[in-house]
């Protein structure tokens, strides 16, 4: 951040965009656990496995951009359902199965990737819009703009998604009660699968906006998830409206914690962030379901 | 007999905007057996739950021998000696029936009660079991809890509570899903024990039974309380009559 | 003809379970043997250094101390805690042992145990307030803490940040270095056996089967939870203060990855709630990575797919797995 001068716009612009990118991260994470109640451990593989794949089509097989976005989304969806149905069915409603199922998962795309070696500095991926415009003065290149762009399309898609679609009602129905749900004609299964594959797809969207902003790692794999959780702590996981004021918590926390300290220093936004919360209001701002009492 | 062991002010309880308790307030006398009954949703649960601290209420006050227990945790609850059933038993499934018992015998209520030196719990275990009628000299106080029938894990959720010794025993639909000659035999361990002077609130389905042993009925439909009296008053009440009309079928279900 | 595969317990199991076992050597044997030859191996491994080498001696020890991780991660998971993070607890007894001795200069024999206790208190306060949730949100919260511990240490340059502490106090002699892990491990595991098999035990699984039952048998389940964590941030922690000073270096990688994944393969491995099992899932992982050094970071990938393997496929582990094949022999019946 080089323009000091004009601190306070930059810090509200900059803050903003650091907002929804954060949210974007989230909320495929969030979305698959307040449906199915799975902790997709493997998000962080997925995000990266769709920026490698986006890489790949362009490069090895020269797609053009919006093609290989529209596969990588596709596949990265598919990816989801296929987890759901070979490896999540088996070991559905057993906590820890789930959780070390996913996470190890997640923790063995990364590190294939690793090893397949995709670690150097030429993996980025193109801007969707190259240059830049002054907003109140303040310099934002059209990535960013089109990450606030799709992050508020997205929001805005799944709420109307979950409010007027028919897959969309059956995922609500089975958020709120598995077994009425299932009473009803809403086949459980098939709606769980569905919510993996579109919190894996939103990963890839994530991703697909995401990435062109720095160089592909391995280890953005680990802090995507990292930041998902974060964020999903501070706010609720599995509460959308929890997650959206926990990104523009710690969105802004880290921009003014970057601006006027040190950059390195965002990351601790998350850990003070987290120990605080934990420590006030263990299920999060907006969190419910979680603690013991309610579960009666 | 007169001395008031709880009394619940003005509880109030909504989840999510459906109302469950609406100003429910009542008083239970020391060694009083007060039964609560209602249609199905009535609310019955939850104001076990509300006094028992598994949920908070949005209003009003729970107390207890004078002092107020409102929102403590269940285990403080439950130490002070409110001890209650679950309606859905879930025993320790993989534990002998007696080794269930082990758990709140490890409890500090039970050592302070015992004072210091402690025996060995799986013979209190089996001395409590045999009390609600596991017989003493069979394998049924060894078997896998997951292994026995419906009746027995019901008197064994009861043994569970009794192991506390408590001074406030709540009974939440005690006799649901036990056969009749079950419900026959379990009968006289409740009597009994109300007769040694244990104060007991009983929810329940089965009013034909409950009618028999209770002191006083209190009557709950959409939350709110219709009646409190005895027995024979609550059946010629009016309100109830409205209530429970119609519901006939269901309740022997 | 259809066949179906019927199981038996052997004669000798059977009798075995009564007192009476006591009456013949072949049954003392029979009970014995599984519990005294492994730790009969452990014990005389390291005293045959020069036949086995000093490689797989250092091997032998990486396996206990994985196997130590994967005991604590154990104890923990019959509370019913999920964890996804022991690096936690191993990075906290690293850095404390290795401050401890890198700013007061103390031998290594006040800061391991030091190192052990406060790393375990840190964790247990730390972890407390998320103690009353249950299920997916301990393991979520697990996971991050040791990666944000270690970039709070990047970004803030305390202890040494990225650089480490360096130049610690080596372990005073080879033997030491040979035989405390494995005595801590043997102390842990039967320890934690002993444990959870005494009424204290009772409550501990009881409360990861039915904390409402629990708690309504006016047992506090925080407290109880606490102190199991305490428990298995001892083992955790001692793992951590241990190597810091066989290494005579400590630094982020004591957060690393590594040390939450591998005990939980090893756990799953070995065979969940058995505390044998994830000994044994350590003593077979440890030296198979070992051997797998040369694919580099695939390794990961290796485990990550036994882990799935095991979680779907195998959930049992292969402790329960051998012990059916002791106690029980199979055989083909006719059916119909």
């Amino acid at each position: 951040m080089d323009c000091r001068k004009i601190m306070l716009p930059s810090i509200i612009i900059y803050g903003l965009i650091n907002s929804v990118i954060l949210a974007l991260i989230a909320m495929g994470f969030s979305l698959t656990f307040g449906i199915s109640g799975v902790a997709n451990f493997a998000y962080g593989g997925f995000y990266l496995f769709s920026g490698f794949l986006v890489w790949m089509l362009l490069n090895y097989l020269k797609f053009p951009l919006i093609l290989a976005i529209m596969v990588t989304i596709g596949v990265t969806g598919l990816l989801g359902f296929v987890t759901y149905w070979v490896i999540l069915l088996r070991v559905r409603g057993i906590a820890l199965s789930e959780v070390i199922a996913t996470f190890a998962l997640g923790v063995g795309i990364l590190e294939l990737f690793r090893w397949m070696g995709f670690v150097t500095y030429e993996f980025t991926l193109p801007y969707l819009k190259k240059g830049m415009i002054l907003i109140a003065g303040v310099p934002v290149d059209y990535q960013r703009l089109f990450i606030i762009g799709i992050g508020l399309g997205l929001v805005l898609f799944l709420y109307f998604f979950t409010h007027y679609t028919r897959i969309g009602l059956s995922f609500r129905g089975i958020a709120q009660n598995e077994r009425t749900a299932i009473s009803l004609g809403i086949k459980s299964d098939r709606t769980a699968a569905l919510s993996l594959a579109f919190g894996s797809a939103m990963a890839a969207v994530a991703a697909i906006v995401i990435l062109p902003l720095g160089i592909i790692s391995i280890n953005t794999g680990y802090e995507v998830l990292l930041i998902a959780v974060a964020v999903g702590i501070v706010g609720g996981l599995e509460s959308v409206p929890g997650i959206l004021v926990a990104s523009l918590i710690l969105g802004y926390a880290q921009v003014i914690t970057g601006t006027y300290f040190k950059p390195e220093w965002m990351m601790v936004v998350y850990l003070a962030a987290i120990v605080l919360v934990l420590g006030i209001r263990p299920s999060g701002l907006f969190g419910k379901f979680k603690e013991l009492e309610e579960r009666v | 007999m007169d001395k008031t062991i709880l009394a619940a002010e003005n509880l109030c309880k909504n989840f999510g905007g459906v109302t469950a308790i609406v100003e429910v307030s009542f008083e239970l006398k020391e060694g009083e057996l007060l039964g609560v009954i209602g249609p199905n949703g009535s609310g019955k649960t939850t104001l076990v739950n509300l006094l028992t601290g598994f949920v908070k209420p949005d209003l009003g006050r729970v107390i207890y021998r004078g002092s107020e227990i409102t929102g403590k945790a269940p285990y403080r609850i439950a130490e002070l000696g409110i001890v209650r059933t679950f309606q859905m038993v879930k025993p320790f499934y993989q534990l002998p029936a007696f080794k269930n018992l082990v758990i709140p015998l490890y409890s500090p209520r039970v050592k302070k009660l015992r004072g210091g030196g402690y025996g060995d719990r799986d013979d209190v275990a089996i001395d409590l079991l045999e009390d609600v009628g596991f017989e003493r000299d069979s394998f049924v106080p060894y078997k896998i809890a997951s292994s026995l029938p419906h009746g027995y894990l019901k008197r064994l959720e009861l043994a569970r509570c009794l192991a506390l010794r408590p001074d406030l025993l709540i009974l939440d639909e005690l006799f649901s899903g036990m056969s009749m000659s079950e419900v026959a035999s379990t009968l006289p361990i409740i009597e009994r024990l109300n007769s040694e002077g244990l104060s007991i609130i009983m929810v329940e389905h089965r009013l034909k039974e409950l009618f028999r042993i209770a002191n006083r009925v209190m009557v709950l439909n959409f939350g709110a309380k219709i009646a409190d009296g005895s027995p024979r008053d609550v059946m010629e009440n009016d309100a109830v009559k409205a209530a429970y009309l119609g519901s006939e079928e269901e309740e022997d279900a | 003809m259809k066949y179906r595969k019927e199981r038996l317990d052997r004669g000798i199991k059977a009798r075995c379970e009564d007192i009476f076992a006591l009456s013949s050597y072949r049954e003392i044997l029979y009970l014995a043997f599984p519990r005294v030859l492994p730790v009969a191996v452990l014990l005389i491994l390291p005293l045959l250094k020069d036949v086995v080498g000093l490689y797989w001696e250092k091997v032998l020890m990486i396996s206990c101390i994985i196997a130590l991780l994967a005991l604590s991660w154990d104890l923990m998971a019959s509370v019913g805690l999920i964890s996804l993070g022991q690096a936690l607890f191993f990075g906290a007894g690293a850095y404390i042992t290795g401050f401890l001795n890198h700013a007061f200069k103390l031998p290594p024999i006040l800061t391991i145990p030091l190192g052990t206790l406060a790393g375990a208190l840190f964790c247990t306060l730390l972890l407390s307030p998320v103690l009353r949730l249950r299920g997916v949100y301990f393991a979520i919260v697990t996971l991050t803490l040791p990666l944000l511990l270690a970039r709070f240490i990047e970004t803030t340059k305390i202890l040494g940040g990225t650089e480490g502490m360096s130049g610690l106090s080596p372990l005073p002699d080879i033997w030491i270095e040979m035989y405390v892990p494995v005595l801590a491990l043997l102390l842990c595991l039967f320890g934690f056996r002993r444990l959870i098999n005494e009424d204290y035990g009772l409550v501990l699984q009881g409360i990861r089967d039915n904390d409402r039952a629990v708690m309504s048998g006016a047992i506090n389940i925080y407290w109880f939870k606490a102190q199991a964590v305490f428990l298995a941030g001892l083992a955790g922690s001692f793992a951590g203060a241990f190597m810091t000073h066989y290494n005579q270096v400590v630094g982020m990688a004591a957060f690393a990855m590594d040390y939450s994944i591998l005990p939980l393969t090893a756990a799953v491995l070995g065979g969940v709630g058995s505390f044998a099992g994830p000994t044994i899932g350590a003593f077979i992982l440890v030296p198979l990575s070992e051997m797998l050094r040369a694919v580099g970071t695939l390794r990961v990938v290796f485990y990550s797919a036994i882990l799935i393997i095991c979680v779907v496929g195998l959930p049992e582990g292969v402790f329960h797995y051998i012990r059916r094949k002791y106690h029980q022999f199979e055989r083909m019946v006719e059916v119909g």
